[in-house]
């Protein structure tokens, strides 16, 4: 064959492209396709592809969706802590001449595809799923407003981890750092796939993002129960509410910042280039005015977590919660009058940086506030130390030295000093592990009963969270010192022999991580396996506060048989206080949205011509463009989106759980 | 919402609805696509921003002074903004009740838009032969880009237009259709607004620069 008809076939994709000459990729390569074929052949020997189709990727349910969402979240944090892992390993050896392990053509891809994937595939599915999962709960509605969306958005952020996860045995991933800055992601310097990927995995997985955020801001304006007024909203519904402003009021940035660099490379237009007028500077703004929210969007659902979290363990109302609002909404407005901290030393000026150094230090007043509310809460409060609050007092410890470091690197002058060193590294860990992270655990282990019916184990939830935490300060702790000695972001091999102790701590650390994330699996299927052991009849493990406890662990499809009635902040405690009685009769047919096909299959299109402009195969790209117009045209001829569950089901399932209950007293 | 109270609980504190009415079809759509609507202006404001930056960098290649035809410029503006009032025509004969006058003004709407991006078209494509392509200066970049945007966003409207008078057409003016021509009202609007905003920035203040 004629290579003009290869290369219009195939684009520039080649046997070339795959990494056969890396060895640790073929070795992944190879575990990963047998755990895969593994794992089909498995559903396909237990016949669950259909239950699958039917019940999971098709759902429109807010709880499933909010299951996957996390699932996909936990699997993309073994990929990226693998990441870690290697790079940690590779800084601890690569002393005294050694070069270490990794090729720099391959350390560099490592760093990159470790932040995107923490922090858009992981992070951000965990903080989705919870929201997802709880908010609708946590409001007395049946579901979101709009649960077409909802499963669609779910797919486009899995279109885009699984372009990043093919980078790995296709071709390969950007060497650029996480934000891809010009002009060294332009097409000049960076002529292979990796920016590609880089770029369509975002624009797909962002398109998700977007919608999602749409979809959660109406839920939560329209589908409140009565009397549950703004003031009367759980504070992880108030978190979720402006968190998903910020991320409407921030994606399309990222998405046009993106748009911009793809012209730039596809087209040959001049917006980042060094050249005819164009402006590298003006990426890094474009991106931070979306970064910087973002780091909102993670920590604030955390924030909510934790407050939930010291209420119910505290045993108490939630101290200040006017306070606790003001400031979320606070952070919300200052998140995007901060931007430019994060390049002090472009050479602004003393006034631009003056400005921006000021307005970074004031979102620690917001921040201290939430801070104070919290230990109030727990003051003179009956303190239950289970998981949820475990995880919740790590985060006070190490949230707080975290937010210090963040404090002393918003002084213009200091951060001159320590921009892109190791300093900076361990600052941003110690708040996204710290806040984010911990916070997601929190989450995990306090509304996982209400999402399984069974509670986690508790001895393994322990190991977990030792391992998480005493590993988190071993391998941030020194990285913090390396930064203060000029140590600086990114370097794959080191001269100066007296810096290698520092990296071999930072390496054990990371080393307990991996066996807390180990525990936390291994929790994980010991619940399972003691699932009856650990079962939760009463649907309110934790003497809980909030509405998501006032029905069944797991959920009915419809939530609430009857859609509650709130006069209280803490509408479940109110009920529980005032002889709240379950109704037992008078149940009616239940209204509810029918499952659908259509998001996977857009979802499927759009990854597929994600890939064809990767690899430059444009009948792919053309032909998914038009599929993806054809079947989401197709989708809006579809007039009956809905169906009632018939009353005799909803008296089936009320009784059952009346049965349950009864066998708990 | 009128709360029914559960009659044998009268006096008691009232913990559920015990007569429950769903919400109506489409009961978020409206804000839902106004949010969705402010998230679009903010690629636009983005896209304006970067032509606020770049838009004097001409890389000694030509100038808005050399490019614009502001005679044309105003042909095209008349079409968009009159294609809003039909479009505004299309849904007061909705109201009324009229599928055969409203779908004749939405395909007066329809061929308005056409015209739009038709003289669009031929202007980009005048430009580019004469050298003042998007590669050839940060300025020229970030004109296509903001003014191919808002075009492209128009085109979206017309398919999006077509296939609403198709449904119109086969399931006439349903409560649903109804719902879904008013989220392509705000969006015609919309896509009105920005233009003047293109109008003024870019050719208007270009043309004085």
């Amino acid at each position: 064959m004629s290579p003009d008809f290869l290369k219009l076939i195939f684009g520039r994709l080649g046997l070339d492209s795959l990494p056969l000459h890396e060895p640790i990729l073929v070795g992944t390569f190879a575990m990963v396709a047998l755990g895969g074929i593994t794992l089909l052949a498995g559903l396909t020997y237990f016949r669950l592809w259909g239950y699958l189709w039917r019940e999971w990727f098709t759902t429109v349910d807010h709880k499933r969706i909010g299951i996957m969402y996390m699932i996909l979240g936990i699997v993309m944090l073994l990929r990226g802590f693998a990441d870690a892992l290697m790079m940690r390993a590779q800084q601890a050896l690569a002393f005294g001449g050694s070069d270490g392990f990794l090729p720099s053509h391959h350390y560099d891809q490592v760093f990159t595809a470790h932040g995107v994937i923490m922090i858009f595939f992981v992070a951000m599915p965990l903080v989705t799923g919870l929201m997802n999962y709880v908010v609708p709960l946590q409001i007395g509605a049946r579901d979101v407003s709009f649960p077409f969306l909802n499963n669609f958005s779910f797919w486009m952020t899995v279109g885009g981890a699984v372009l990043v996860m093919a980078s790995l045995f296709i071709g390969e991933f950007a060497r650029t750092g996480w934000l891809a800055y010009p002009p060294l992601s332009n097409i000049g310097y960076s002529p292979d796939v990796g920016v590609d990927y880089y770029i369509w995995a975002l624009q797909v997985a962002g398109v998700g993002t977007t919608l999602s955020g749409i979809n959660l801001i109406c839920t939560i304006v329209k589908l409140r129960c009565p009397g549950m007024t703004m003031m009367k909203m759980p504070v992880f519904t108030w978190t979720s509410l402006c968190t998903n402003v910020l991320i409407v009021a921030s994606f399309p940035v990222l998405t046009v910042v993106l748009a911009l660099l793809s012209l730039d490379r596809y087209v040959g237009t001049n917006f980042f280039t060094n050249d005819f007028g164009g402006s590298p500077m003006m990426y890094v703004n474009l991106i931070w005015i979306w970064g910087h929210p973002e780091v909102y969007i993670l920590v604030l659902p955390a924030f909510g977590i934790f407050s939930e979290v010291t209420s119910t363990f505290s045993g108490k109302r939630l101290f200040g919660y006017t306070s606790m609002v003001y400031a979320t909404v606070v952070i919300t407005i200052l998140s995007y009058l901060v931007w430019l901290h994060h390049f002090f030393t472009m050479g602004s000026g003393a006034s631009v940086n003056s400005f921006f150094g000021i307005t970074t230090m004031i979102i620690s007043i917001p921040t201290g506030a939430k801070m104070f509310n919290w230990l109030f809460t727990m003051y003179r409060g009956r303190i239950r130390f289970e998981l949820p609050m475990m995880w919740t007092i790590a985060f006070m410890l190490t949230f707080v030295l975290g937010g210090m470091t963040g404090v002393l690197l918003a002084v213009p002058p200091a951060d001159f000093v320590l921009h892109n060193s190791l300093f900076l590294i361990a600052h941003f860990h110690n708040v996204i592990i710290g806040g984010v992270v911990f916070g997601a655990f929190a989450g995990i282990n306090y509304w996982f009963p209400k999402a399984f019916g069974f509670n986690l184990d508790v001895f393994w939830g322990k190991l977990s969270f030792w391992f998480w935490v005493v590993g988190f300060y071993l391998a941030f702790m020194p990285l913090y010192v390396l930064g203060l000695m000029g140590v600086t972001r990114r370097l794959r091999v080191f001269d100066d022999p007296s810096l290698q102790i520092w990296f071999v701590i930072a390496a054990i650390g990371a080393g307990l991580v991996f066996l807390g994330i180990l525990s936390m699996l291994m929790q994980f299927a010991v619940s399972f396996l003691k699932r009856e052991q650990l079962k939760d009849v009463t649907g309110d493990p934790w003497d809980a506060r909030t509405l998501e406890w006032a029905t069944s662990s797991p959920p009915p499809d419809y939530n609430f048989a009857f859609t509650p009635v709130v006069h209280d902040n803490d509408a479940w405690w109110d009920m529980k206080k005032r002889g709240y009685q379950r109704p037992l009769t008078g149940f009616k047919p239940i209204h509810m949205p029918s499952s659908t096909g259509t998001g996977i299959i857009l979802a499927g299109f759009a990854t597929a011509m994600g890939f064809g402009l990767i690899w430059y195969i444009w009948w792919l790209a053309a032909a998914s463009f038009f599929a993806m117009l054809a079947v989401g045209i197709g989708h809006t001829f579809n007039y009956h989106r809905d169906f009632d569950i018939p009353a005799d089901d909803v008296v089936r399932a009320e009784d059952a759980r009346t049965k349950l209950l009864v066998g708990a007293k | 919402m009128t709360i029914a109270v559960n009659p044998s609980q009268a006096g008691e504190p009232v913990f559920y609805l015990a007569d429950e009415h769903p919400h109506p079809e489409g009961y978020s759509t409206s804000l839902g696509f106004w949010i969705y609507l402010m998230s679009d202006c903010l690629i636009f404001a983005m896209l304006f921003a970067t032509f606020g930056v770049l838009g004097a960098n001409y890389a000694a290649g030509p100038a808005p002074k050399d490019l614009f035809e502001l005679p044309l410029v105003a042909v095209n503006t008349s079409m968009l903004l009159l294609s809003s009032i039909t479009y505004g025509f299309a849904m007061l004969t909705m109201q009324q009740n009229k599928i055969a006058q409203t779908q004749m003004w939405l395909a007066i709407t329809g061929l308005f838009g056409l015209a739009f991006i038709g003289i669009e078209l031929s202007e980009f494509a005048h430009m580019i032969h004469e050298g003042a392509t998007p590669q050839r200066s940060a300025f020229l970049s970030a004109f296509f880009t903001l003014v191919g945007t808002h075009g492209l966003h128009v085109s979206c409207g017309l398919i999006w237009l077509v296939t609403l008078m198709v449904q119109v057409w086969k399931f006439g003016l349903i409560e649903a259709n109804r719902r879904r021509l008013m989220c392509l009202s705000m969006f015609w609007h919309f896509l009105d607004v920005v233009w003047i905003g293109v109008f003024t920035f870019v050719y208007l203040l270009g043309v004085l620069r």
